[in-house]
């Protein structure tokens, strides 16, 4: 007699935890049965993010790039359940090559962003890069999962935590992500991955006054609604590739701040 | 303190500082009895028009465009032609040069566009002087070295102009905001299209005959006055991009309106930053930086510190020397040359002020204003603390943009951060304390786009500026006041 095998519910990926959607609702989605997430969960969800910010936003940027390559590493352990979740091996090569490429940003941001501003009088002058603080993003459909990771990775890189909506049509590769995250030392609420219909979840994310930006990559339908709901605490709206990287799909995550002190004896 | 220095700090104080008047002449400035709108190198006569006063005493001083939808249109289209046909194809290395004769025509021009700033915008001819007129002249130098190194700015990123930009400035800083838009705009290659604010047109006018001087191509500036119908009209006209310095609820409305729109967009709002006093800081310095950060320009400045955080041990030191500060500020004619304090820029901001402290009152903070003698014409304000203020209050919580002051106590460095931070806004911040880690600590821990430790109140080209939160994004300023002004490949 051949074995049954143990099925996995999908669930969202909260403040480190796996909860159910509270609304308890479900929706099928290649071939499962996958929680739809609700405004409330996304409220959850930036509750989670925004407690998990100030923690993640003060660690070394080295910390921030070792925790980032141990996602990697934790793909890579996964690759053949990644590979069944997405257009195939190469997609998740693709992604943990790209997870990889970033961990090496962390300690270079600043640097490369940053400057000393050589002001005329007597004061030592510098400018800094930092996180916006909570951002949303709203998963490319496709490709499942190099999407999300070409998003995600560039947003916590530099310091910010998300919330995600995962590829309404392709969501099972973000699960199986936030499995990953979750053995990968990111800090509970980092990344916080909800599941669902984008039409329902993004306007709320949009409008939300404790989300300080909105990455609108892989938003579908009406993108200029999102614009003005945005408007409301002056979110930034970002636009960045979806399937690509680059230290500029970093820069629109980060905050420039400057500092001024007096030079004298 | 000892009681001996105790006893000093607080000698009585004279009650009136007997300073001869000291006026600056105004015969430097000849005004026109009316200004038409600059499109396309030519003085175009407006459809409408409207009274530019002067704030210290209300007289009229021109008549100047309030320019309708279709002459906002006709200038954008002048602004693309000229992009078109000539701007855009012109080497780096001579838009630099036009930058430069710009700025060496400000500092040839100083004194007359510093009264002229005075007359209309009613700040001290100290600071139109000193401040303003350098700083802007010194912004259009600066970012003229930019215009042919643009490829140095942002290593292996092609870069492109936008095309036409549309800014829109505020009334406080009517010249040195033109400057922090325009020099950047062109530097990057773009034509512009520039509204000043309705009360304060005329430095913006002025500088057309800069330009005139400079002979830079027509329709590469061009500036059309009025009120916020003439702002409307540029943000729905067919500009690349439009950045805008004022109000967050101004600037709310743009960023609505261009939702969905593709055009670029930055935004420098409102503030409500929070100075930072330890109780280890140089507290006789630190006073000056309060008054520096409150009273400056009258207290119509974004970034100004507006709400006091003084640690407990420190409080009644810190309000006592303040109060004292205070009986010696000047109040009066921008154009002297002692005053410290000037006009309010407009009757409307007066009454916004006016209504803002009465709330204060009512809510229960208790009120300070020195002694002062106000002249009887024009708009004024006394400069004004107010004490036992609770974060609930609106004065700690909205922008007063005047000369009044919100101060609240902290005990812990954790408690300051909490406090400063519990805004919507995030522009600046200030922080005084001897202690180098702590400064550190604090400039990482508050949240605000400028951090001023031990100054308050500095600015400078190379120095990027904008905020964190509802205080808007983007920078001006600086290598990264360039980017927003380019599209990369």
């Amino acid at each position: 007699m051949s074995r049954l095998p143990v099925r996995k519910t999908y669930k969202l990926f909260i403040g480190g935890e796996f909860p159910r959607s509270e609304s308890g609702r479900t929706y099928e989605a290649e071939g499962q049965n996958v929680a739809r997430g609700s405004r409330k969960d996304a409220r959850d969800a930036v509750r989670a993010a925004r407690g998990a910010f100030p923690k993640w936003a003060a660690m070394t940027a080295y910390n921030r790039g070792q925790v980032l390559y141990r996602v990697a590493e934790m793909i890579e352990a996964r690759r053949s359940e990644f590979a069944d979740l997405c257009s195939g091996p190469k997609e998740v090569e693709r992604s943990i090559d790209r997870l990889v490429w970033y961990a090496g940003w962390a300690d270079k941001l600043a640097q490369v962003l940053g400057s000393s501003n050589p002001v005329a009088g007597p004061y030592f002058n510098f400018t800094v890069p930092e996180p916006t603080g909570v951002v949303a993003i709203l998963a490319p459909e496709e490709p499942a999962l190099a999407g999300l990771v070409s998003r995600v990775a560039p947003a916590i890189v530099g310091g910010n935590a998300i919330v995600a909506v995962a590829s309404e049509t392709h969501p099972l590769a973000a699960i199986e992500l936030a499995e990953a995250l979750a053995t990968a030392d990111v800090p509970g609420g980092v990344v916080n991955i909800i599941t669902g219909l984008h039409e329902e979840l993004a306007p709320w994310l949009a409008g939300h006054m404790d989300v300080n930006a909105i990455d609108v990559t892989g938003a579908n339908g009406d993108v200029a609604e999102l614009e003005r709901l945005a408007a409301e605490n002056v979110k930034r709206v970002v636009r960045g590739a979806a399937d690509d990287q680059s230290a500029w799909e970093i820069s629109p995550f980060l905050e420039l701040k400057t500092v001024w002190h007096p030079i004298g004896v | 303190m000892t009681e001996l220095e105790r006893k000093q700090d607080r000698a009585p104080i004279p009650a009136e500082w007997a300073y001869a008047p000291a006026p600056e002449s105004r015969e430097v400035v000849r005004l026109r009895e009316r200004y038409g709108l600059f499109i396309g190198g030519e003085w175009v006569e407006p459809k409408e028009t409207y009274t530019t006063i002067d704030p210290a005493s209300e007289e009229p001083l021109a008549e100047v465009g309030q320019a309708t939808g279709q002459e906002v249109e006709a200038a954008v289209e002048a602004a693309r032609e000229a992009y078109e046909n000539g701007w855009s194809a012109l080497a780096g290395s001579e838009r630099a040069k036009y930058l430069f004769r710009i700025a060496r025509l400000l500092q040839e021009r100083s004194r007359e566009f510093a009264v002229l700033e005075s007359l209309n915008g009613g700040k001290p001819i100290k600071e139109s002087r000193d401040v303003d007129l350098p700083l802007a002249a010194a912004h259009f130098f600066y970012y003229a070295g930019w215009a042919d190194k643009l490829e140095y700015a942002f290593p292996n990123r092609k870069s492109k102009p936008l095309g036409v930009a549309g800014q829109i400035i505020p009334w406080n800083f009517p010249l040195l905001m033109l400057a922090w838009k325009i020099a950047p705009a062109l530097a990057a290659g773009n034509t512009v299209v520039l509204k000043p604010a309705e009360t304060t047109p005329l430095s913006a006018l002025l500088f057309c005959d800069v330009l005139r001087q400079a002979e830079l191509p027509a329709g590469v500036v061009n500036i059309v006055t009025g009120d916020g119908r003439a702002g409307a009209a540029l943000v729905k006209s067919e500009v690349d991009k439009i950045a805008f310095t004022g109000s967050t609820e101004v600037g709310k409305a743009i960023q609505r309106e261009l939702a969905g729109s593709g055009t670029k967009l930055t935004l420098e709002l409102g503030g409500k930053a929070a100075n930072v006093i330890f109780d280890d800081a140089a507290l006789d310095q630190a006073v000056e930086g309060i008054v520096n950060g409150i009273y400056f320009n009258q207290g119509h400045v974004c970034c100004a510190g507006s709400r006091l955080l003084v640690q407990e041990s420190v409080y009644e030191d810190v309000i006592d020397k303040l109060k004292r500060r205070l009986t010696t500020l000047r109040v009066g004619d921008p154009l002297d040359k002692n005053t410290d304090v000037g006009a309010i820029n407009s009757k409307q901001q007066l009454e916004k002020i006016q209504e803002l402290v009465a709330s204060g009152e009512e809510e229960g903070a208790e009120i300070y204003q020195p002694p002062c003698r106000l002249p009887e014409k024009g708009y004024w304000f006394v400069p004004t603390v107010f004490t036992n203020v609770a974060q609930s209050y609106r004065i700690a919580q909205e922008e007063i943009f005047g000369p009044v002051l919100s101060v609240l106590t902290f005990r812990t460095p954790d408690e300051a951060v909490e406090k400063a931070n519990n805004t919507p806004y995030g522009l600046s911040a200030g922080v005084w304390t001897e202690k180098g880690s702590r400064i550190l600590s604090m400039a990482q821990r508050l949240r605000a786009g400028v951090i001023w430790a031990n100054t308050y109140n500095r600015f400078d080209p190379a120095s990027p500026f904008g905020g964190y939160k509802e205080s808007g994004f983007g920078r001006e300023g600086g290598l990264h006041g360039l980017g927003p002004y380019l599209n990369f490949e």
